[in-house]
């Protein structure tokens, strides 16, 4: 026991010396003391602590990213991959933004928070400045509140729950889902699309059941009625006969479908089966239904998406980025691209705005390109002369595209 | 009208919950362990089918045999590698584990091998269904198809467990395996052959499954398999009429549920009758009948 005691002792001892050691060099040399940055934050020290971070840069802007490469959403995330990395390329090879160069680190989180936050660490870890991501609402929310700690700028191309931008740090380019509910309902009315309407909704999901509670509010402004809403939950997500049958027993001619094309699909077979033939209306989660492998095409036709992006539109910026991505990636982009690509272009915007540098500190950085993203008004693929409020969230007007064989048709 | 329509869906899921059951049950009964990789078997047969019908273009009579076959042979391995060599551990919560641990790497295994995106499943039923009254009832090919294998299989496997020289060592084994040895019933042999059996149910179980509900990822039959274990125990687990019982009413009170109280609240009521029941009844419906004991 006396030996232990020793050692112990000695051990504790080396310790201590080690982590005062460690205090010393903080002070001296910058680049010794990344590994505690994050221990650090908030404490008196915050302009030293900012100094620390600047080592990432020689010209260069390092961009994160962040989505579901694999997982039920991976198409979601390889999407917004693959178009950032188009955006990226195409602003370097043109000199890139005020003679500084994008780099990009795309990290997979299957569309979980917590693999998200992890991904966000390893960025970090890189030398991540400003973040463009998350792709999927649920995990965007978990990493946006780190980075509001972090006080990083953070800009979401699809993250689309109210709280992905509550941050004053977070902006992002796709309509939040209250918007995207209100937009549907207004869509639906306006365009008559259907007088008895059913919803099918994910009542575990923050995404769809944000945009359902919106729908059912601004439906009592339209001219049509809801017939039948039913739930489902993620752990029952197979089975859709007997939210089908409501429908069909209320006499719905129009489904409504706020989710994700996983369980979409679903239901467009089992409908099918039991001969139930109405017109589906869906948000943005339906994009991705084309490119589900096996999945008959057939059953999508007709569908209708909420969408601000249609491939076949034939203004020059979208076909330039059509046959980009067509070139290298095979297939035809879904609304996921495009606003991935809007926002490599949103942050390039308010870059050149801010006269921000890359040897500005993660903190300042998000500060400059915040206040220069209420001034600037940017014209993408998903929208003419978007421009941001406050709070984060775009002004843009909504579209919709619908299936015609097996592509996206505007309407 | 629509209430005909639900109880068919119920009866028809159920059949599924009562197919994976079998698997449980029969394992439960013989090996006194609780096959954890049961369902992820489900998920190796729709795979199987997958790559047999939709990537290389064969009949699907094929695939079935081959999945068939191939979840018989994964069963087999499993049980002689992970399984067995643990039979005699001091804790039967040993076995436990591992199947948890066979459980995930099948999950892993096939997320490695075919990717987490989601797969739709063509379903290998080829006639499209009955419509009766009118078409207010519409009754899928998958349905009957599902109910009919349901019956042919609980037919089937009693005739082979009361008929057969097998079946009755399983029942033997299932009394009492020491004495059974002594008899000079092969114990490790019948066992390998209730998990054979188990598996190859499994197998269809999960070609119907994917017919049915076309989607197909390595986690689909995580929730079944659940499904089902909850069906053997709700029947009685260890007995084959049980697991049949148990299986096709969760199904119906999951189906009715949905439909007359909480589309969000199924899950939740159907657990809720499993504990009612194991509070009035703990070892389950058919518990007791001791003679039925696989």
């Amino acid at each position: 026991m006396k030996k232990f005691n020793k050692i112990f002792g000695v051990v504790l001892a080396s310790c201590m010396t080690l982590s005062l050691l460690a205090g010393c060099g903080g002070d001296n040399n910058t680049k010794e003391n990344q590994s505690g940055e994050s221990q650090n934050t908030g404490s008196q020290d915050d302009t030293q602590n900012a100094d620390n971070q600047t080592a990432g840069g020689e010209g260069v802007f390092k961009i994160g990213g962040i989505g579901p490469i694999t997982g039920n959403n991976a198409v979601y995330g390889q999407a917004v991959q693959n178009a950032m990395q188009i955006a990226i390329d195409e602003i370097n090879e043109a000199g890139g933004v005020n003679g500084y160069t994008f780099e990009m680190n795309f990290q997979d989180d299957e569309s979980d928070p917590e693999k998200s936050v992890n991904a966000y660490n390893n960025l970090k870890d890189w030398g991540m400045q400003l973040l463009v991501g998350t792709v999927t609402s649920g995990p965007c929310v978990a990493v946006a509140a780190e980075t509001n700690t972090d006080n990083m700028f953070q800009l979401t191309p699809s993250g689309s729950s109210v709280e992905c931008v509550e941050h004053p740090n977070a902006f992002r380019v796709c309509f939040s889902d209250p918007n995207q509910g209100f937009g549907a309902a207004k869509y639906i009315g306006e365009n008559s699309l259907g007088n008895k309407v059913a919803i099918i909704y994910d009542s575990s999901s923050i995404y769809s059941s944000g945009i359902y509670t919106k729908f059912t509010e601004e439906a009592a402004n339209q001219n049509f009625e809801i017939v039948s809403a039913e739930a489902f939950t993620a752990d029952n997500a197979t089975d859709f006969s007997v939210q089908l049958q409501k429908a069909k027993d209320a006499g719905a001619d129009l489904v409504f479908l706020p989710i994700y094309y996983t369980e979409a699909s679903l239901i467009l077979t089992q409908a099918n089966q039991m001969g139930y033939e109405p017109t589906f209306v869906g948000c943005d989660g339906l994009d991705g239904i084309l490119a589900v492998e096996n999945f008959d095409l057939a059953l999508a036709e007709d569908v209708i998406l909420l969408t601000p992006f249609a491939a076949d539109a034939t203004d020059d910026l979208t076909v330039s980025f059509v046959t980009k991505y067509q070139e290298k990636h095979g297939d035809i982009p879904n609304q996921f691209a495009a606003d991935a690509y809007d926002a490599v272009y949103i942050v390039k915007a308010a870059i050149e705005k801010s006269g921000a540098t890359p040897d500005m500190s993660v903190s300042d950085l998000c500060e400059a390109i915040k206040g220069a993203m209420t001034e600037i008004s940017v014209n993408g693929l998903t929208g003419e002369a978007i421009t941001w409020t406050e709070d984060g969230e775009p002004n843009k007007a909504p579209r919709a595209v619908v299936i015609k064989d097996g592509a996206y048709v505007a309407m | 009208m629509s209430f005909i329509t639900y109880l068919i869906n119920g009866i028809s899921l159920g059949s599924v919950y009562a197919i994976i059951a079998l698997g449980y049950t029969m394992v439960y009964g013989i090996a006194k362990m609780l096959n954890f990789a049961h369902g992820d078997i489900i998920m190796v047969g729709g795979f199987t089918v997958f790559t047999i019908v939709t990537t290389l273009g064969l009949p699907p009579a094929l695939g079935i045999l081959a999945a068939v076959i191939i979840c018989t042979v994964l069963g087999l391995v499993i049980e002689k590698i992970a399984y067995r060599p643990l039979r005699k551990a001091a804790s039967p919560l040993a076995v436990l584990i591992t199947a948890i641990g066979v459980s995930y790497l099948l999950q892993n295994m096939a997320l490695l091998i075919f990717g987490a995106n989601t797969k739709s499943f063509t379903s290998v039923v080829n006639f499209s269904g009955l419509k009766l009254a009118d078409g207010r009832i519409n009754i899928t090919g998958e349905t009957i198809v599902t109910i009919l294998s349901c019956i042919i299989i609980m037919a089937g496997l009693t005739f082979f467990i009361n008929k057969t020289k097998a079946g009755q060592a399983m029942l033997a084994v299932s009394e009492d395996k020491g004495a059974a040895q002594l008899m000079g019933i092969n114990v490790n042999g019948t066992i390998a052959l209730t998990f054979a059996i188990g598996s190859a149910l499994a197998a269809i179980a999960g070609v119907l499954l994917c017919s049915a509900y076309p989607s197909l990822t390595p986690y689909t039959g995580a929730m079944p398999g659940i499904k089902a274990f909850v069906a053997a125990v709700f029947g009685g687990i260890g007995s084959v009429p049980g697991a049949m019982i148990g299986g096709i009413l969760l199904g119906v009170i999951e189906i009715f549920s949905r439909a007359y109280i909480s589309s969000q609240m199924a899950d939740a009521i159907v657990f809720g009758v499993l504990i009612i029941v194991l509070l009035v009844k703990p070892t389950g419906i058919l518990g007791r009948n001791i003679q039925e004991k696989v």
